[in-house]
């Protein structure tokens, strides 16, 4: 049986399905950040597998891809910077509770 | 390789230098001398935007292989942006000094001239990598900026509501992106401009687009992604929220525009027409309402600037080169109104803490220039008309009706009743000020002689750009060519 492209895009938009529903759904900030950091992984498989599999003679995808990661440390770093600095004032990382300004 | 291609990126390298400087000096510099940092990353600032206003040392022209590009546009949006940064700045030295901030006001600096590099790559890129590297440079150290009063519990609160929607929303537009990179086969603009030309509109490009105009969606506040904007800056300190609301959101309408424009005009009539179109109407409206009942100053030019976005907004629907010059001249005009508005608040704010409307009360009484620049910045940005706000907004709905079609005379239309609903809010802080009395009216106070002068900058360019007709028309000039 031949590995197409349709054997990743379908798992790679689950993934990216999932990390939406997570971010939307949990409460624990920690919890989002894995949401997101699943979008942003099923976002890196894309584009790998499309350059692989459609434009196999390049590799503009695997670069996008590399740069991409990094991007994502560097974003997971600030945030859970911020989320520690709300920690120390709150003594817990709930979003349902870090809601003063509504008004 | 030809190292010389770097040239065409001056004033990358410029605001490179500028920020070595600020570095250097705030890494080296003895702590009993650390107080003239501020003053210091603006004299090196304000040489450095003097200099890109003489025309021969600014050569347009493309690098690496057309990755990067400088057009006479890009240059003159960079300007107006380093007007908007420049001002910010000045604004900022007072709140600086404060107790809390003292020892950290070198970062601010730093990190507010690292965003504004980001700004640059994203407006100047013609290549999604370089894009997304200038997007995410522009809106990481932003989160750290609105973290910064970490005393604060609403500054803490912001910055992870900022930062946990810049990640989710610059996810989705990578998301997009894929679609466009497995359509095109490439992500240089013109490659893929080229490719959709070939290939014709289907329906995985109209996927990928809605999924890229979400994702610059969020950076922009356009009205189903502007969820965090009202929090965001109610929280940041209050530089940081002018800095946000003006200078980012310039950054990010320009770079909305080029993608829309460059990449995806080829879809222009059968997809993202009809997306903006919606768009537009919401944002300005929901803005505009949700304005009205607000009580906090800054939460209150939140949805001022959310309903401004859609004005912006018309520029970029219009799709000729009028709407290109309209848009450049509104985010000109919206710097300094704004950032007035902002300065009068960052004043009361740094001398008696308050921040809500109802604060205002006779400020006209105590303080009467302060009320008085605050009712001009109000007047601008509802577009009464000696002000030069009322110029911008007449620029960018005539380029949206030259376009042509009735659907946008109707869009210019609801724009226009919404203009008038948005005066009936901004009249509300006038009537405060001017009308209303109080028992316990904020006293007169002597705002910092940085903040006075940043004020009469605003004031000077919410008067004149109204008046001198030279500055649209030069706009004109370069985006029609």
């Amino acid at each position: 049986m031949d590995l197409t492209v349709i054997w990743y895009i379908v798992p790679s938009l689950i993934m990216f399905c999932c990390g939406i529903y997570g971010f939307i759904t949990r409460k624990n900030m920690i919890a989002m950040l894995i949401s997101l950091e699943l979008m942003l992984n099923a976002v890196d498989i894309n584009f790998v597998v499309f350059n692989r599999y459609l434009f196999p003679g390049q590799l503009e995808g695997m670069f996008f891809t590399l740069f991409a990661i990094a991007i994502a440390a560097a974003e997971t770093a600030l945030a859970i910077a911020i989320i520690i600095n709300v920690y120390r004032w709150a003594k817990h990382i709930d979003a349902s509770d870090i809601t003063q300004m509504k008004h | 390789m030809d190292y010389s291609q770097f040239l065409v990126m001056k004033q990358e390298i410029g605001l490179l230098i500028v920020f070595l400087i600020v570095f250097l000096c705030d890494t080296f510099m003895s702590r009993r001398s650390q107080g003239a940092i501020g003053i210091i990353s603006c004299i090196f600032f304000a040489a450095f935007t003097i200099l890109g206003f003489i025309p021969p040392i600014l050569n347009p022209g493309d690098a690496f292989s057309g990755m990067y590009n400088s057009a006479p546009v890009v240059i003159n949006i960079k300007n107006i942006l380093n007007v908007g940064v420049l001002i910010v700045m000045i604004q900022a030295l007072r709140w600086a000094d404060k107790d809390m901030v003292r020892v950290r006001r070198g970062e601010f600096y730093e990190l507010l001239l690292v965003t504004l590099f980001g700004m640059y790559l994203m407006i100047s890129a013609r290549h999604f990598l370089l894009f997304v590297i200038g997007l995410e440079t522009a809106s990481l150290p932003l989160a750290a900026m609105v973290a910064f009063d970490k005393h604060r519990y609403e500054s803490r609160e912001a910055a992870v509501k900022y930062i946990l929607t810049a990640v989710f929303s610059s996810a989705i537009f990578m998301m997009g992106l894929s679609f466009v990179y497995a359509l095109a086969g490439t992500l240089y603009f013109d490659g893929i401009a080229m490719a959709l030309w070939i290939d014709g509109v289907n329906v995985l490009l109209a996927v990928a687009l809605a999924f890229v105009i979400a994702g610059i969606g969020f950076k922009l506040s356009l009205v189903p992604f502007h969820l965090w904007t009202a929090d965001v800056y109610q929280g940041a300190p209050t530089p940081v929220t002018s800095y946000l609301s003006v200078i980012s959101k310039g950054a990010a309408a320009f770079a909305f525009l080029v993608i829309l424009w460059e990449v995806f005009g080829e879809a222009y009539p059968q997809i993202w027409e009809w997306m903006l179109y919606g768009l537009i109407i919401l944002t300005i409206t929901i803005g505009n309402l949700f304005a009205i009942r607000q009580k906090n100053m800054k939460r209150f030019l939140a949805f001022s600037s959310i309903s401004q976005a859609g004005y912006i907004m018309l520029g970029i629907i219009a799709f000729n080169g009028m709407g290109l010059a309209a848009l450049l001249f509104y985010i000109l005009v919206y710097i300094f109104s704004n950032l007035a508005a902002f300065g009068v608040i960052g004043a009361i704010e740094n001398a008696s803490g308050k921040v809500w409307m109802d604060d205002y009360n006779g400020l006209y009484k105590t303080n009467p220039r302060l009320a008085f620049t605050m009712m001009l910045a109000m007047f601008s940005l509802a577009g009464i008309p000696p002000f030069a706000g009322f110029f911008s907004k007449f620029f960018i709905f005539t380029s949206a009706i030259n376009q042509g079609s009735i659907a946008i005379y109707i869009l210019v239309l609801i724009a226009l009743i919404n203009t008038i609903i948005s005066l009936y809010y901004y009249l509300l802080v006038v009537k405060a000020m001017f009308i209303k009395q109080d028992e316990c009216v904020i006293a007169p106070f002597k705002s910092a002689c940085s903040e006075r002068f940043a004020l009469w900058i605003c004031v000077a360019g919410i008067l004149a750009l109204g008046v001198v007709s030279c500055v649209y028309n030069h706009f004109l000039d370069i985006s029609v060519a």
